[in-house]
């Protein structure tokens, strides 16, 4: 019956979307952690979506998972403040380098996916109880 | 004489396989590289209209033996399946979008929904006769 299949299709795309909306949050919460470091200094994170593989068929048509959660590379915000508490022997602090409008446009983007996953999930839903009803 | 119940069983089942693929589309519409696809509708259904004509399609396994047990392979909608034209395709490749997939699986439901009522009366129909009220 893949009707209930749709259930799992839809549900692997909650999961995957709500991972993605946890590592914007993580981002944006530690956008201000400062360290005196490059190498313990926070960077961004982001999830890599991936399609699963129908078990049956083989075909690309089984949901989608998060594959991998890789860290922003791009250099990280160095500013010249020596009378910070957390400056190193230079006078240098580390700054995330999070960029929050892209984080904004990233939870906006997870957020209406979500909400496609869980219109489906409803229609699904509604499909299959007229269904259970058929001949009465 | 064939199914009862017609081409709307046969319907039903498409039905649902087509809304499982939009569903699986509408999931990865984020997925980097993704390809979105769709049922070929008109020739899923030739092929089913067929099975109506001469009996279910069923394609037999090859039996080199004659011991060996007859095996019928399951009807499946891979043959069936392209990829969709996108009309924007997108940087990271992937094809899905969104407005479209959401559409086509509104109009599924619809379809869906469609076939259910046609099932029903069938039934009703049937349940007449049996009475003979």
């Amino acid at each position: 019956m893949s009707m209930f299949k749709v259930l799992d299709i839809s549900g692997s795309g909650l999961h995957a979307q709500t991972i993605r909306l946890n590592t914007i949050a993580s981002n944006m919460a530690n956008v201000d952690s400062i360290s005196s470091n490059a190498d313990t200094t926070f960077r961004g994170k982001k999830p890599i979506f991936e399609t699963i593989l129908d078990s049956a068929t083989g075909l690309p048509t089984g949901g989608v998972r998060v594959r991998d959660i890789v860290e922003n590379q791009a250099p990280l915000k160095m500013e010249f403040s020596p009378n910070h508490p957390m400056a190193n022997g230079e006078g240098y602090i580390f700054r995330p380098n999070v960029n929050v409008v892209e984080e904004m446009t990233d939870m906006m983007s997870a957020s209406r996916t979500f909400q496609t996953n869980i219109e489906v999930m409803n229609t699904a839903k509604q499909l299959l109880l007229r269904t259970i009803q058929i001949g009465k | 004489m064939g199914s009862i119940l017609g081409i709307h069983e046969t319907a039903l089942l498409v039905r649902s396989q087509r809304q499982e693929i939009l569903a699986n589309n509408l999931a990865n519409a984020d997925t980097p590289n993704f390809k979105a696809r769709d049922l070929d509708w008109r020739s899923k259904m030739a092929a089913a209209q067929d099975d109506v004509k001469r009996g279910p399609y069923r394609p037999d396994m090859v039996r080199t033996n004659e011991r060996h047990i007859e095996g019928f392979a399951k009807l499946s909608t891979d043959n069936f399946l392209k990829f969709r034209v996108p009309t924007q395709p997108s940087l990271d490749g992937n094809t899905v979008e969104t407005h479209i997939e959401k559409a086509q699986f509104m109009e599924n439901s619809m379809q869906y929904q469609a076939t259910l009522r046609f099932l029903d009366s069938r039934i009703s129909g049937i349940r007449t006769v049996l009475k003979g009220q």
